[in-house]
């Protein structure tokens, strides 16, 4: 299947330079709570994904028929019904995920990403082009995560996915783990240094 | 009465909606431009805060957790509605934020201009959903820990305490902003780098109240 350049670009604008968390700031609030380890960063990363594009598709399917004064309240419940779905299916599968994500899942539902794109894609385009708008903005917002969170436990507890990754005899050399890297504010400062590294290779992304 | 004071400081210093929790990230980076716009917002999450969290608290208490609806009688004891509680609660923040957003344009007009845009978008802040969700983990704990909530009055402190919390939060960030502004700051990190690096600070400095205790 070939691509027009538009579809391309919907698709792959919010990887990097419409990308929702670094150049259009929404849904910082999850993306630094949820990135202590990389397996809760990696469910809710595909969660955001698949909550966004079948919200985006079901909002354009019904774009025509919503009344413009109350379409905040119908995009909510909306999306809170798919959060819904999601989280009692994280539930009844991983449910020591779910308990690890705690409110987070269920602050999907206010998770600005969703509302930008509904509101501003959604509304006006077809069900095709919205589903693969969401597509593209949740791995955009995924990605985020998973560098965050695989900086943040590599660091802070010297394992990936729960495996201890550096070996035990660089401990006995001397090495600890990084505590600062599991408290919260290191999740701000390393999105800094992505910001940082993105807009010194994409100089026309800088602030004047 | 000593449980719900602690609870109140810990909500604004150790729990505080954002430093620990990254709750109402958005429109925090977002507003935090000057301190007047951004205590004026900080003001309306309060205000928020404290009217939808007791109603969310009834509807937990009294609706929604497993055997709430006794009150009901026989037949509904045994019900446990909590999977409508995503949906029940944005419901009712969305309403109330409505509801506020026509009662201060009754009110006080002037207030109602100087918020603008952000008075109905405090209806998306996760600070809210947040609170909310927060509340219904916290009424489950066992009144011992400290961080249960037992009664209405406890709701109201950590409503408050919470609200409170952010306004501190965004307004010493809007005033470090102001300052940065004559600030020699790396081209790429200018603008979203740099804020992000120094609510980074904050955080770390916030870090020391944490295990606070009265």
């Amino acid at each position: 299947m070939k691509l027009s350049d538009k579809t391309k670009q919907t698709l792959l604008g919010p990887l990097s330079s419409n990308n929702p968390v670094i150049m259009q700031v929404l849904g910082i609030c999850s993306a630094l709570a949820v990135t202590v380890e990389l397996k809760p960063a990696l469910v809710m990363g595909l969660s955001v994904t698949i909550i966004v594009a079948l919200a985006n598709v079901i909002i354009s399917l019904i774009r025509n028929t919503i009344p413009s004064n109350v379409r905040i309240i119908v995009q909510l419940v909306v999306v809170a019904t798919v959060v819904t779905i999601v989280s009692e299916v994280l539930k009844a599968f991983a449910y020591d995920v779910s308990v690890q994500l705690s409110v987070y899942i269920g602050l999907i539902i206010t998770n600005c990403i969703l509302m930008g794109r509904l509101e501003a894609f959604a509304m006006g385009n077809k069900p095709w082009d919205s589903f693969l708008d969401g597509l593209g903005n949740g791995f955009g917002y995924a990605w985020i995560l998973v560098v965050v969170a695989f900086f943040r436990e590599l660091l802070g507890s010297g394992k990936l996915l729960g495996f201890q990754v550096i070996p035990q005899c660089v401990y006995d050399a001397g090495y600890v783990n990084n505590g600062l890297m599991m408290m919260p504010s290191m999740a701000l400062i390393l999105v800094a240094c992505i910001i940082w590294v993105h807009r010194s290779i994409n100089k026309d992304l800088q602030d004047k | 009465m000593e449980h719900t004071l602690s609870l109140f400081v810990r909500s604004i210093f150790a729990d505080n909606m954002i430093f620990a929790f990254f709750l109402g990230m958005c429109s925090y980076l977002a507003v935090s431009k000057n301190v007047k716009t951004s205590l004026g917002l900080g003001i309306a999450v309060t205000f928020v805060l404290l009217i939808t969290l007791p109603v969310n608290y009834l509807l937990e208490t009294k609706v929604l957790s497993e055997g709430a609806l006794a009150w009901l009688g026989e037949g509904f004891a045994k019900l446990n509605l909590s999977y409508l509680s995503f949906i029940l609660f944005i419901a009712v923040i969305a309403a109330i934020v409505q509801l506020v957003e026509m009662v201060v344009e009754k009110f006080s007009p002037s207030l109602y201009a100087s918020l603008g845009i952000f008075l109905p978008l405090i209806a998306v802040n996760c600070a809210i959903m947040g609170g909310a969700l927060f509340m219904q983990q916290r009424v489950g704990l066992p009144a011992t820990d400290p961080k249960a909530l037992t009664s209405m009055l406890d709701v109201v402190a950590y409503a408050l305490g919470s609200g409170l919390g952010w306004l501190l939060a965004i307004v010493g960030l809007a005033a470090i902003r102001e300052k940065m502004q004559y600030s020699n700051v790396p081209a790429p990190l200018r603008g979203l780098g740099i804020t992000f690096i120094t609510v980074g600070l904050m955080a770390m400095a916030f870090l020391c109240f944490s295990g606070l205790d009265i």
